[in-house]
């Protein structure tokens, strides 16, 4: 007898990922690529982590199941904020159909911090110093904080 | 396989496991061709997350929930091994 609700979480889940895999592969620029990889990524290891939990049907197995996808969905945007960032500021191109770069000119090249958002009419001036870096460092630390803890 | 009385159909998980290799190859397609080292490090993030994956498919084929434990350690070390990469890219641009 089959476990049906098992194995449509795994065909779907497996379905997702492929389709992530696909994405990174035939989208034109890496900011693209970057959310295709981890959202569809996320959620197609989420639900197969969510076929696990079902065809054991344990405790055990289903807080270690869990575990993986809380840890995915806390890390998953944290990493692609990171790459993303890293890429703009490491000067990889954007794709040529990509208008407007609202970005542009906002980040201060010697100290890659925001330094006012360009041309744009009521934005902020200034962000203070060490807006951007330290937050997202403590987001990170946080991040693998928590997944430590957590840990069995 | 553990003669599936109950449970996902072996077949299944086959051909499961056949469309993870697949999609780890797609990756990798784009972890070779780049072109700039974010696209790679965005393509080693997605090969971890497939790794993952069939890890998850591995312990529902064979019966064996010890396995799981493999997926958390990939998701870790995955996770860390990105934010470095994007950290020192940056700082590489910086003097």
């Amino acid at each position: 007898m089959t476990d049906w609700p098992a194995t449509i979480a795994v065909v779907l889940g497996v379905t997702l990922c492929m389709l992530s895999a696909v994405g990174v592969l035939r989208m034109p620029d890496v900011y693209i690529r970057l959310q295709v990889a981890s959202k569809a990524s996320s959620l197609g290891i989420a639900l197969l982590m969510l076929g696990v939990a079902l065809h054991f049907g344990e405790l055990s197995v289903t807080i270690r199941a869990l575990l993986v996808v809380v840890f995915l969905f806390l890390t998953a945007p944290v990493t692609a904020h990171v790459i993303g960032r890293a890429a703009y500021l490491t000067g990889t191109p954007l794709a040529p159909g990509t208008s407007p770069d609202e970005l542009a000119g906002a980040y201060d090249p010697e100290t890659g911090r925001l330094a006012g958002l360009g041309g744009r009419p009521g934005a902020p001036a200034a962000v203070g110093d060490g807006a951007e870096a330290p937050t997202e460092g403590d987001v990170g630390a946080e991040a693998i904080a928590e997944g430590d803890a957590r840990d069995p | 396989m553990m003669g599936g009385i109950t449970g996902v159909p072996d077949t299944i998980i086959e051909l499961a496991l056949t469309t993870m290799a697949l999609a780890l190859v797609l990756a990798f397609v784009r972890l070779v061709r780049g072109p700039s080292l974010m696209d790679r490090v965005t393509s080693l993030e997605l090969i971890a997350s497939l790794v993952a994956g069939i890890v998850a498919l591995y312990a529902i084929g064979t019966d064996d929930p010890a396995i799981i434990d493999v997926a958390i350690a990939l998701a870790l070390v995955a996770f860390i091994g990105a934010v470095a990469f994007a950290r020192y890219a940056e700082l590489r641009e910086r003097p």
